[in-house]
């Protein structure tokens, strides 16, 4: 029994039953409780669980993150929105030094149980210093969990797993997928949960592998759709989901399978989840590429503003056939 | 240094101290010579090559842990920057896994993973340690929030040097603190330099860093951090303000430091002359003073000055001994601790890989 909800819905009802679950769960952020969130995700959180459980904090990203993790270590389990993660540079020390290390840098005596969400994304026009893509950057951070779920039930399932982590999970949603519409499991039939480190074969295809995480996993659906009907190329979608664990396994089946792989990503060229993804497969699965692997990352500048041509600077499904096309 | 301005006053009277006992004032003292006698010996052996990375010693500062940590029940909890020795020893960690932490071994508090800057006794309400300046303000803030959320009544002590205070995160923390009135005490342990820095030549401020507060609507106060009643007393009024009242404050203790900022602060007889190090040998030292306030009360004696002074030279010299002989970490050990999860081998763990070591 499944229901279509949009993205952000989806969230919502992850976050709604988390929080009736565990009454250490706090939703903490700009804007999260008054004004119902800057992208309706937490609309109507507050009104239903009071100034206790959904915190509006000041513009603070240091103070009320560091707040959240220094919180964590008590037992509170704060779920906390990044209104961008592109904002993250004003808190990195939080993220990576308290959050990331505290555990090891105590032998193992401390935990840090905390959420970390929003958007991380390009492609609404908002320029460069609101389009940072930080999934691989903060995945490279041992310490640190990251996952960015590209449909409904992914993000439900994603979002109720990394509030019941007893790591930092760091989840990476999108403006643009908020509005988008899927199916997700009626509650009644169980808690839909979507287990950290776990891909998802998307599509199933036997001439090449398209992997990748987040919106680009839409845009390699309509790059598949695209390439069956109009080049007779069957093309097999793995999304990652989970960066940080990572689905190796998953990434190795479906190239040991089509023999022929474009990683897709929003990163920019130099880094990014897929240069490690690129790495992965030449070092475990060499013999079995009949090409050489392929990318379509975001064009290596920082995000322009202009409407005009911004979908061209990110992975988009015309880009996504051509780099296909152009396997030999 | 403001010190030779404030007015004296006996804050032996205040309700908090006419409680101790005389025992209860040995303890104290017992406490600071003990920390000293740690970092003499921290110091003796970081210059023999014993211990890798920074050495910051607590000389100078005893009375600042030792009095404040001594006002702590059960639902206090503290946090402090890399300068950590100190409130380790008073919070009673001892001083064995501490000695064994620097020298970077597996019995260390930290099994070797933290260091001089990092160490971390949650049981004791401890929770470091922190090696960037300011980077622990939000914590505290954190443990605060803990605290209030789940209903306890008691405080964070969150300790700071006064190179601290031009940090972002203290002002955002101390904006929040203020805002959703959580109980928190940042304690700026002021030695009067950020590292080579003086404190005139790296604050502006009006009147006392402390004073900043009034921008944020906090309490504050300054404390002479060399009279150990003075600080108990002060840091109790900030202490029940926060555990009743949920309301933060800033306490500035003045106090100093003997050596440099780390002992890699090869300047630190220059930016200061002998002449200002030697007068607070002299006349402001926190354990001098106690201890002759300790025997005009008639609490203290001579031998047993020296009985404690000699106790805590051989509890140094044995961990000494401790860290010497304790085993360096295996290589694996390198990759525990990182993840709770997989630490505790728990079903989410073997999901996915969480290591990518080539």
């Amino acid at each position: 029994m499944s229901r279509i909800l949009t993205y952000r819905e989806a969230l919502r009802e992850g976050l709604d039953e988390e929080l009736a679950r565990d009454e250490n769960v706090v939703l903490m952020g700009e804007e999260v409780a008054q004004y119902n969130g800057a992208y309706k995700v937490t609309e109507g959180l507050w009104a239903k669980w009071g100034d206790k459980r959904v915190v509006d904090t000041p513009i603070s990203e240091a103070g009320f993150i560091g707040m959240g993790i220094g919180a964590s270590m008590l037992g509170v389990r704060p779920v906390m929105e990044l209104m961008f993660w592109s904002f993250h540079s004003v808190a990195f020390d939080q993220l990576v030094n308290n959050a990331a290390c505290v555990r090891y840098m105590s032998g193992g005596l401390i935990n840090v149980p905390i959420v970390m969400r929003g958007p991380a994304n390009g492609g609404n026009n908002v320029g460069a210093t609101h389009c940072h893509v930080p999934e691989a950057l903060f995945a490279s951070f041992p310490g640190l969990k990251v996952c960015a779920p590209a449909t409904p039930a992914d993000a439900k399932g994603l979002i109720k797993t990394a509030i019941r982590d007893n790591d930092p999970v760091y989840v990476m949603e999108n403006v643009l997928l908020y509005g988008t519409t899927g199916e997700v499991p009626d509650p009644a039939a169980g808690d839909h949960l979507v287990p950290l480190g776990k891909a998802d074969l998307k599509r199933q295809g036997s001439d090449v592998s398209l992997i990748a995480h987040g919106r680009s996993v839409l845009h390699c659906l309509a790059a598949a759709e695209t390439l069956q009907q109009e080049h007779g190329i069957s093309a097999e979608v793995l999304d990652l989901r989970s960066i940080r664990p990572l689905d190796v396994d998953a990434i190795l089946a479906t190239v040991r399978k089509t023999n022929r792989v474009v990683l897709v990503d929003e990163s920019k060229g130099f880094g990014g989840v897929s240069a490690m993804v690129s790495h992965l497969i030449q070092d475990e699965a060499f013999d079995y590429l009949d090409a050489p692997i392929k990318r379509v990352t975001t064009l290596d500048a920082p995000a322009i503003y202009s409407p005009f041509i911004e979908p061209d600077q990110l992975p988009n499904p015309r880009r996504v056939v051509e780099k296909v096309l152009s396997l030999r | 240094m403001s010190i030779a301005d404030s007015p004296v006053l006996d804050f032996a009277g205040s309700p908090i101290n006419k409680a101790l006992s005389a025992d209860d004032k040995i303890e104290l003292y017992r406490k600071m010579v003990r920390i000293r006698s740690f970092e003499q010996a921290a110091l003796k052996y970081y210059n023999a090559g014993k211990m890798g990375g920074f050495l910051h010693l607590y000389i100078g500062q005893e009375s600042v842990a030792v009095g404040t940590l001594s006002l702590c029940g059960p639902n206090d909890h503290n946090i402090t920057a890399y300068r950590c020795h100190g409130h380790a020893l008073a919070v009673g960690m001892s001083m064995n896994e501490c000695m064994a932490e620097l020298y970077g071994k597996a019995t260390g508090c930290s099994k070797g993973k933290g260091g001089s800057m990092h160490f971390f006794a949650p049981d004791k309400n401890y929770w470091g340690g922190h090696g960037i300046v300011a980077g622990q303000t939000p914590l505290g803030l954190g443990l605060a929030y803990g605290l209030k959320y789940k209903g306890l009544e008691g405080a964070a002590l969150c300790y700071m040097g006064d190179g601290a205070v031009n940090q972002g995160a203290y002002h955002e923390s101390l904006n929040i603190a203020a805002l959703f009135d959580l109980p928190v005490i940042y304690v700026i342990e002021n030695n009067g330099y950020s590292m080579g820095t003086s404190q005139k030549r790296s604050s502006s401020f009006r009147g006392c860093l402390a004073q900043r507060a009034e921008g944020y609507d906090m309490d504050w106060d300054v404390v002479n951090g060399s009279d150990l009643y003075e600080v108990r007393a002060k840091t109790h009024i900030a202490l029940e303000r926060a555990r009743k009242q949920h309301k933060p404050t800033i306490l500035e203790i003045n106090t100093y430091r003997y050596y440099g900022h780390s002992i890699a602060d090869a300047n630190h007889k220059k930016y200061r002359t002998p002449e200002e190090i030697e007068n607070y040998k002299k006349n402001h030292d926190p354990i001098h003073l106690w201890e002759n306030r300790l025997l005009a009360e008639g609490v203290l004696t001579a031998e047993k000055v020296t009985e404690i002074k000699n106790a805590a030279k051989q509890e140094a010299a044995a961990s000494v001994e401790f860290a010497e002989k304790s085993p360096a970490p295996a290589v694996e050990s390198i990759m525990t601790d990182v993840y709770w999860e997989t630490d505790n081998n728990t079903p989410a763990s073997a999901i996915g890989r969480h290591f990518f070591t080539d």
